[in-house]
């Protein structure tokens, strides 16, 4: 029988690298210092492939796959930064922009948003696409947090993390299409929740300035996100299996 | 004596008692019959026949689907084979005059309608408008169980995989996946628990494919999926059928009670060490949702949403097991490929696509119905000689297949033979089986934004191209249309048509933007005609 070889080598932009069979493209490509944007991955969470920020072409391969739901593959050659890529993740990242009602100037997370800055590192600088203006409302119920859906970009990080980490599930989708949007429990105000433990871990992984603490000036709300690898690796937890 | 003796035993009674009849009144039950007081009409029939004493000489049958749903309720008289529409409950007397004098009853007669039928091929609804649905008995009278009889008791799970491989057979879920190759991983992988599933979400617009055949010969779908189960190791299997189809659900809920009484689903089928149970789960209507992976999630009782494949449903599916996945139609092509082998079947259709589709044929032309046709038959044959042509002597100007992520064909091309590679070809696609005929008085805008509109909608808002994608693809379309449109309107949606198609994480994305696209291809002078700086266009 021959033995099986459980350690792939592969390249990544022409780099010569290597991985385990168990860990990602985007895993790789972190320990290599090759940056691919990402927003709705957060190691800890577990992986959904929704914001498809993370593409990257496999050359040979005749779709492009999400960096951070593929798994590393003996012999593959990985171009992370191609222009068309580059052009793809800008157009979606404009996307948002247009979907919600994104005004960073008078945002708590201004200078401290991952939305706003992969707009900057990718190179938007404007939006082309016309604005939708959505009537969107702002649950300020919480004695703690408020939450503002104009700002919310539909990352599901705040799901994800209440329900796998924090265990309560609170957070959910309502919705389908561009009419999606976070509900807390059954649809009711977030200050009545049941199941909130008011623990601010939605409000820390929270990505933009949909989540925040209350009483924050412009440009103040800063997010700690270290305690989520603290914690998984103390529980010795992988959410993706 | 075998169960399956026994049920030859039952096929042969019935059989008798059905030769002793001199007439037979086929009426349709299915949906679109039924909607329009086929019941009744049916009741009438039988107490006519009751009153009149002919309960020995005549046959009131209720079946399955007959095709030609616009204009139910249908009854077929046999032998005479005289065919009816729009029959009224009022009208039962004279058709029962009719069948017992075998002159034809000529305000409702349609002689024409042979037409109809004679240029189709019928493999999966060869019992649809013949066989009563509801009976296990008619069903073994029409070689019922006998495929699985076949499969069970001759056949080895990796003979009849390469059986299901040499016959061609490809997905009709609209992926066209060789069914054969799928079967087989699911066979190879290594797990106690397998599962089923049979894919009856049928979500495109105007489509009813699924539903009819479920309608008119649920048994066929049951025996396709233990045939399938056996093949592939799996014990259980689950049908996601949309909540919005309650006769079909009513049928198979009927044909899984009686299917388990006689041994042919639970423990011990035909008498054999194979156990396979058939649970249904009912969707609540989302086109998503007939994805598979977020009809997994579906049936495991999340949000309907897609997940990033792979892993396929084939290595990880239901609750992490390996799961096979197919569509009604595939299922119910399994059957005749057993009982008359793979030679047989792919003596049909074209050197990739083998067998027969069912479409559901609508829009602009004589016949709409539902009708199956060997593949590889052009659109010009379908929409001529089956469909008779675009009503009031109009022009065809376009073939839109594969519904809201299809394209739209133009008539100078419809020669073109319909087959999973041909249509995509010409940016269409296969799709599960909608056709719609257009005529020259269709705007192609408007098609692309009917169409635009569906994906919007149905979008189920998970990753961003999609969901943003389709809004903006929409509001751009309907700007153009309203003629406030400029050349970089048109643009930008040329852009966001290409960045949807490679970003998006399910087919639905990947696909929402083919009626643009396809349109834009084939029709680009009526998006350019509605900007308001054509002249910027022509530089
Ligand atoms: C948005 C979307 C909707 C789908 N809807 C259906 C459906 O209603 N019925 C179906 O059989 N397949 C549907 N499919 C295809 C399924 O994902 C899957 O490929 C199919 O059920 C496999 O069966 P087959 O191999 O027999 O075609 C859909 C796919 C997508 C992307
Ligand atoms: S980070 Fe991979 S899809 Fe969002």
């Amino acid at each position: 029988m021959p033995v099986r070889s459980r350690v792939k080598t592969f390249t990544m932009d022409g780099q010569d690298v290597s991985g385990h069979e168990s860990e990602t493209i985007l895993e790789i490509a972190r320990q290599n210092d090759i940056d691919i944007p990402t927003l709705c991955q957060l190691d800890g969470l577990s992986i959904i492939g929704a914001c498809r920020l993370c593409l990257v072409e496999v050359v040979g391969w005749n779709k492009l796959v999400p960096a951070c739901a593929t798994y590393v593959e003996e012999g593959m050659e990985v171009v992370t930064n191609s222009e068309r890529l580059q052009n793809y993740r800008r157009m979606i990242i404009e996307m948002l922009f247009a979907e919600g009602n994104h005004v960073c100037s008078v945002c708590v997370s201004n200078g401290n948003c991952s939305l706003q800055y992969l707009a900057t590192k990718l190179g938007m600088d404007y939006v082309r696409y016309p604005y939708l203006n959505p009537d969107r409302t702002v649950d300020m119920s919480h004695e703690r947090f408020v939450m503002d859906h104009n700002r919310c970009i539909l990352c599901t990080r705040c799901v994800r993390v209440c329900d796998e980490i924090e265990g309560a599930h609170t957070w959910d989708v309502e919705g389908r299409g561009y009419k999606s949007h976070l509900i807390t429990d059954l649809d009711i105000p977030w200050g009545d929740s049941r199941t909130c433990t008011s623990c601010g871990k939605c409000m820390n992984v929270c990505p933009t300035g949909a989540i925040v603490e209350k009483g924050k000036p412009a440009g103040e709300m800063i997010k700690r996100r270290e305690f989520l690898g603290y914690l998984t690796k103390m529980r010795g937890v992988n959410n993706n299996e | 004596m075998t169960i399956y003796d026994t049920l030859q035993g039952m096929a042969e009674t019935e059989h008798d008692r059905q030769a002793q009849f001199e007439n037979e009144m086929w009426v349709c039950l299915a949906s679109g019959c039924a909607s329009q007081n086929a019941d009744q009409l049916a009741d009438r029939l039988a107490d006519l026949v009751k009153e009149q004493e002919l309960e020995e000489k005549v046959n009131v049958k209720c079946v399955g689907c007959m095709g030609l749903c616009a204009t139910g309720p249908h009854v077929t008289v046999k032998p005479a084979g005289q065919h009816y529409s729009e029959v009224r409950p009022e009208d039962a007397e004279a058709l029962v005059e009719a069948a017992k004098t075998g002159e034809p009853y000529e305000p409702l007669y349609e002689p024409e309608y042979s037409q109809f039928f004679d240029r189709q091929t019928r493999i999966v609804l060869e019992n649809a408008g013949s066989v009563d649905p509801e009976s296990l008995e008619d069903y073994l009278v029409h070689d019922g169980y006998k495929a699985l009889n076949i499969a069970l008791t001759e056949m080895s799970p990796d003979e009849i995989i390469q059986e299901i491989t040499n016959s061609g057979l490809r997905g009709r879920g609209g992926g066209g996946y060789p069914t054969g190759l799928k079967w087989s991983t699911v066979a190879k992988a290594e797990s106690d628990t397998k599962y089923v599933i049979c894919n009856a979400d049928e979500g495109d617009p105007g489509a009813f494919m699924d539903r009819s055949v479920l309608e008119s010969d649920p048994y066929r779908i049951l025996e396709g999926m233990t045939i399938a189960a056996f093949a592939v190791g799996a014990s259980k299997g689950h049908i996601y059928v949309r909540a919005e189809y309650p006769l079909a659900i009513d049928r198979l809920n009927k044909a899984i009670r009686r299917a388990k009484r006689e041994n042919l689903l639970g423990n011990e089928i035909l008498g054999t060490p194979f156990n396979f149970s058939i649970e249904i789960r009912l969707g609540a209507g989302a086109f998503v949702c007939g994805e598979e992976t977020a009809l997994i999630a579906s049936i495991e009782g999340k949000r309907g949403q897609p997940r990033p494949r792979p892993p396929y449903p084939a290595d990880y599916g239901l609750w992490g097991e390996p799961t096979l996945i197919n569509n009604v139609e595939t299922l119910a092509n399994i059957a005749p490929i057993i009982r008359n082998g793979s030679d047989w079947y792919a003596s049909f259709g074209t050197e990739s696509s083998k067998g027969t589709k069912v479409f559901a044929l609508t829009g602009q032309v004589n016949n709409t119905g539902l009708i199956e046709v060997p593949m590889g038959i052009t659109l010009r044959e379908i929409v001529y000689d089956i469909g008779g042509g675009a009503p009031d002597g109009r022009a065809v100007k376009a073939v839109q297949t594969g519904g809201p992520s299809g394209g739209c064909i133009p008539e100078h091309m419809l020669d073109l033979p319909v087959d999973f590679e041909s249509l995509r070809e010409v940016g269409s696609m296969m799709g599960s089986g909608g056709m719609i005929v257009m005529d020259d008085t269709a705007s192609m805008l408007e098609v692309a934004r009917f169409f635009m509109e569906f994906s919007m909608t149905e979008s189920c808002g998970k990753c961003i191209p999609c969901r943003v994608g389709t809004k903006q693809m929409y509001d751009l379309l309907g700007r153009i249309e309203s003629g406030v449109g400029t050349y970089r309107d048109l643009q930008l949606l040329r852009e966001l048509c290409d960045v949807t198609q490679h970003t998006s994480l399910c087919g639905l994305g990947q696909s929402a933007p083919n009626p643009v696209l396809s349109t834009l291809h084939f029709f680009e002078d009526e998006y350019l005609s509605l900007l308001t700086d054509v002249e910027a266009a022509a530089d």
